[in-house]
Parts: structure tokens; sequence; C-alpha cells
């Protein structure tokens, strides 16, 4: 395969006293869907906030494109290609689609913003992901949960991503609409856009991961491609084995 | 998949362009979400009211518009900043005292200090918006409640307000203004009368009555349009106009919206709202300099109470008070209605305490409306 677009290395973050990255390294490549698995409190939400510029890693290299990187803000980071979409940040409910999907790059023309243009254009995107839309006014607050994470996924498509972040984009949806997003990660690898996804439910993950990285305590477990590894294995990985074997023995195995 | 009736809840019928869990929204409905309906609905109301109850008392004659025009100007000018503000999420309670403040200060500068009135009227601007940039840059900064660290500033900037002219004049109210001000340009910005010829040809064919005695005597009652309005109008046009047409508009609906997603996508949350602090601030300064060249005085009492009136008008217009909606055009409606019945009131001949309470009930009212419009703007149950 390719070089990797982003490659993170010995990435350690520490905040005061609590060390909350001790050593993890990750990429990602074009096309490809790479799962960072971890359960609450593995190190996730730090690494992909170092990762899209939030945080300053305290030591380790993030090389994009080859070359060394230090974002200094996440506007760095998005400019240099790397989006990233929020669980539950990623709209402004009050705001029509267009103008959440535009929002900090409205289309100007002269003193004004483009109106036309920017609906015109939001509404051919939506229509990619399938979404149609009623009007371009639509309030975003009228967009389930998975709809708003699929215009943040168009949005970042359409400004040019290369690696698409999405933390835990699936966590709160309900069945059919996790469904649906897990079929948008799908069309937007399969455009050579590189996917970060984030998620501590394994059988999401399996559906559209390429790679596995599982995250424990800061640190990385290893990495492991499609087909080297059985949801089982992740699953213990992630709880730390010893524990949750017993658990799911209590449970008579559904977890 | 073939249940379709477990949608998404939204627009998003896979593969279908309907679905039937969406009902049909009708035009009326559209309307009904628009901020400035409230502000509509009261507008008319307030003139049928008054209509019938005062349509002889001369409320409605040349004089009498004229008369609540300028009252609801005065609210119009202070409710634009008011309402931007509101919209960017936060709430300036020092615009009162702003008001007061800035009068003191032209007084101070320009008759006191015997400064050129343009000088002082500039100085008193940056004063001013400096205070504003200080009240926004606190908020922005501390994370505190603007709701707080303005309501410091109301009391800070009035303490200011009394003692200044106090310790240096001896005394709170400063005259002498509109001589100091004569032949000033910049003075005449904020106090001339435009299209007096209209008024002189409205007098000549009988619609406008005329002075029948005094040393003005012949000379229609209404000299022209008062700076006042003109003021109100050109704010009111570009705060719409920045608001809803332009990317800075775009972002202050963004950060009042949810500061963080905003940030997240590069709005620079910090540096808008600072600038709507500063332009409220610069919208109380209007008041001031317009209300001071026309008493020709200034007073430390002068703006109390302003910043509720600012805001009330403010959701009458439709602005929600947690943020991230409103409309700069509702808010002149909600300054309208404002003018119309305290003015109306007046004309009616009832008691004008009872223009408290009419407040009181409006605002009650206005903001249960914005409740429920909110409610069916996000699809929130």
């Amino acid at each position: 395969m390719a070089d990797p677009i982003v490659h993170m290395e010995n990435i350690t973050k520490h905040f005061g006293p609590v060390i909350a990255l001790n050593g993890v390294s990750f990429d990602v490549k074009a096309g490809e869907c790479h799962c960072l698995l971890g359960d609450n409190g593995a190190g996730k939400s730090t690494f992909i906030k170092t990762m899209s510029g939030v945080h300053k890693p305290t030591s380790g290299e993030i090389m994009f494109e080859g070359r060394k990187m230090n974002f200094a803000s996440p506007r760095d980071a998005m400019e240099a290609g790397i989006a990233t979409v929020y669980q539950d940040l990623a709209m402004i409910p009050l705001m029509s689609v267009t103008r959440n999907f535009w929002m900090g790059r409205e289309p100007k023309k002269g003193f004004f913003i483009d109106f036309d243009k920017a609906n015109s254009t939001t509404m051919s995107e939506m229509k990619k992901m399938g979404i149609n839309l009623r009007s371009p006014d639509q309030a975003v607050g009228t967009l389930s949960g998975g709809e708003r994470q699929t215009v943040a996924i168009a949005r970042a498509v359409y400004f040019g991503a290369k690696v698409l972040i999405l933390d835990e984009p699936t966590s709160a949806l309900g069945v059919r609409q996790t469904s649906n997003v897990l079929a948008t990660v799908d069309r937007v690898r399969k455009s050579g856009i590189g996917v970060v996804f984030i998620t501590h439910n394994v059988r999401h993950a399996m559906a559209v991961g390429d790679r596995f990285t599982v995250l424990n305590r800061g640190k990385t477990l290893g990495t492991a491609a499609r087909g080297e590894i059985t949801p089982e294995e992740l699953q213990d990985l992630m709880a730390g084995g010893q524990e949750m074997a017993q658990l799911e023995g209590s449970l008579g195995g559904t977890v | 998949m073939s249940d379709n009736g477990n949608g998404d809840g939204g627009a998003l019928a896979a593969g279908g362009p309907d679905d039937e869990r969406i009902k049909k929204t009708g035009g009326l409905r559209q309307w009904l979400i628009r901020p400035e309906l409230g502000g509509i609905v009261g507008v008319i109301a307030v003139f049928i009211f008054f209509g019938v109850l005062a349509g002889d008392s001369g409320m409605f004659n040349a004089q009498g518009i004229m008369n609540w025009s300028q009252i609801s100007a005065q609210f119009m000018i202070i409710a634009v900043g008011a309402c931007m503000l509101m919209v960017a999420g936060e709430f300036d309670l020092s615009v009162g005292s702003m008001i007061g403040f800035a009068g003191i200060s032209i007084a101070m500068f320009g008759v006191v200090w015997g400064w050129p009135m343009w000088v002082a009227i500039l100085i008193t601007f940056a004063i001013c918006m400096g205070v504003g940039a200080i009240n926004g840059v606190i908020v922005v900064r501390t994370g505190l409640p603007s709701f707080i660290v303005t309501l410091a500033f109301l009391f800070i900037l009035r303490g200011f307000t009394i003692f200044i002219p106090q310790t240096v004049e001896n005394r709170t109210i400063i005259g002498g203004i509109e001589e100091a001000a004569e032949g000033d340009w910049l003075a005449a910005v904020f106090n001339t009368d435009l299209a007096g010829w209209l008024f002189r040809w409205l007098a000549d064919i009988g619609v406008v009555d005329t002075f029948s005695r005094g040393t003005r005597a012949g000379e229609p009652v209404i000299s022209g349009i008062p700076m006042l309005i003109v003021w109100a109008f050109v704010l009111v046009i570009i705060g719409h106009v920045v608001l809803t047409r332009t990317r800075f508009g775009n972002w202050i609906f963004a950060v009042g919206g949810d500061a963080q997603a905003a940030r997240y996508v590069g709005v620079p949350v910090d540096r808008v709202k600072i600038i709507m602090f500063m332009t409220t601030a610069f919208c109380a300064t209007v008041f001031a300099c317009v209300q001071v060249f026309e008493f020709g005085s200034a007073a430390a009492d002068r703006g109390i109470l302003k910043e509720f009136e600012a805001i009330i008008a403010v959701v009458i217009g439709g602005a929600l008070l947690t943020g991230g909606y409103g409309s700069v055009v509702g808010a002149a409606l909600g300054a309208l209605i404002f003018g119309v019945v305290q003015q109306g009131l007046f004309f009616a001949d009832v008691e004008s305490s009872l223009f408290r309470v009419f407040l009181g009930v409006i605002l009650l009212f206005a903001v249960i409306l914005n409740t429920y419009i909110r409610r069916i703007i996000t699809g929130e149950r």
C-alpha cells in the first residue's frame, strides 16, 4: 500500500501530573478506514485532539504526507487537510443546513454571501450522500443525529479533506441511522480519503474497518489488519482481558 | 431494510424522495417560524388598538406620528446593538449606564474643557467602544456570564458618570452644549433636520400645521426629519444586512448557536463576541449623542433602565435569550411597538404607569412565543 497520509509516532501527552497518552503510534493511508478502538478513558479523545491540532503533543512526531508537522491550532490542521467530525458538536442546530455546511468558508460574491451557489452546492452534495433535503433553509435541528453526522462528513469531503477523523459517530445513533453513517464512511473511503474511525463498538468497527488499533490506558496495544483478528479478540484487548472475560461469562457472552 | 416506517425522523428518506413520517409543511408554518412574526403581529395589534382608542386624539396626524416615531427610533438605535449581541449569545446590561456616561463625556470634553465638539464626540466614541471591548474581553477570557460582567459595568460606569462632573464641576447636569456645538460638522450629523422643504410644502397644502404665534409663526410645526430617525433606519438596515447576508453575520449566529462547534470549524469566536460588545457600545453612544444635542445638556441620570428596554424590544422581535437566533428587523418592530404604546397611552390619556404593566405582560408573551418557535425549528418535543 501507499505511504501513509498521516503518521503519528510515539505520541505522549501529559496534562500536569496526568499521563493521558504514553507512547501512541498510529497512521492512516489514503482510501482506508483505520479504526481506533478503546474503552472510555483509554485516551481516544486526547489522541484525536492531538491529531486535529487542538492539543500539542508533549513528545512524539506528527508526519503529514512525509513532512513533519506542528499544528498550532485546529485551523492549521484543517488547512492541511485533516477534518474532524465531533460526536455532538458537529453542527449548530438553530442554523440552516446551508449555513452550517459553509460555516467558516462562506462563498462570497462581493461583500455578501453567495447564497445561490451555497444553496445549490449544499443540495447537490447532500444528494450525493443520500440525503434529500426539503430545502437548504431547513434548520439542522430538524435532522436526525445520523443525518447531522452525514452533513458534517459531506462538508469535510467537499472542502477537500485528505484525512477524516470521526469521533464516535455511531455511539448515539439508532440501528438504521448507524447503518446509514457506516455506508457513508464506506463511500468516503472509496473516494480515496483516509478515514480515522473512533469507536468502542467492535461490531461497527468490523463493519467498515480495514485496520484496527486498540488503545488502552494511553498506550497502543498494536494494530491488526482486517482478517487478522476476531471481534472477540478486539473486545478483549479493549477491555483489558481478564476482568472482561469473567463479566462476559456472567452475561452469557452477549456483550 | 424493508421497514420504511423506522425512518430517521428527518429528511433522510434513503432512496426515496418522500418520507411518510414527515408531515408536509405549508407556507403558513414557514411564516410562523420567522423571527419577525411576533413583531409584525404586535405592530398590527397596537396600531389597531390605538387607532380605536386614540384615533381622534392627534396621535395619527403629522405631529403625532413624528412624536412616536422619534421615541421608537430611540429604542431602535439601542435595540440594533442589543439584538446582534444577543444573537451572538451575550447580554449587555451596561447600555443604560453607557448612555449616561457618553453624554457626560461629551459635555466634559466639549463644554467644560472646551475642546472642539467633533473631537469630544470622537473621543467619547473611542472611550465607550473601548469599554465595550473590555466587557467583551472579560467575558471571553474568564468565561463568566455576560450578565454578571456587564452588571458590574452598569454600576462602574454610572458611578463615574456621577463622580466625574461632581468632582470637576460640582454638578451633575451640564448645559451649554447647543452653543458649544454651534456650527460643528460632527454634531450636525446627530442633530439636523432633513428635508425641511418637504414639510414646508406639506404645511402649504395644509397637511402639516404651522405655528400660529411666537418667533417661528408661519413655519411648519415639524421642521424636518430628525437625524435620530435617519440613524435608526441606517443602523437597522446595516445591522440586518450584516446579520443575514454576510460571512460575519453567519459567524454571529454560529457563535451564539454553539460557540464550541463554531470554534471547531475555524470561526474566531472570541473576536466576534468582542466586536459585538463594541457594536452595542457604539449604538449606546449614538443614542447619547442624539439625546445630548437634542436636549442641549447632559445629565448623569440619563439612560437608566434603557438596557432592559433594549433587551425587551429584542425579545419581542423574536430573538432567543439563549442566542443563535434573532432578527434586527424584528428588534426594530419591537422598538416600534414600544414607542407606539408608550406615546399612545399618553395620547389616549391613560395613566402612564400602566406602560410598565404592558411591558411586563408583552415580555412574558414574547418569551413564551419564542420558546414555542424554537421547538418548531429544532424539532424538540
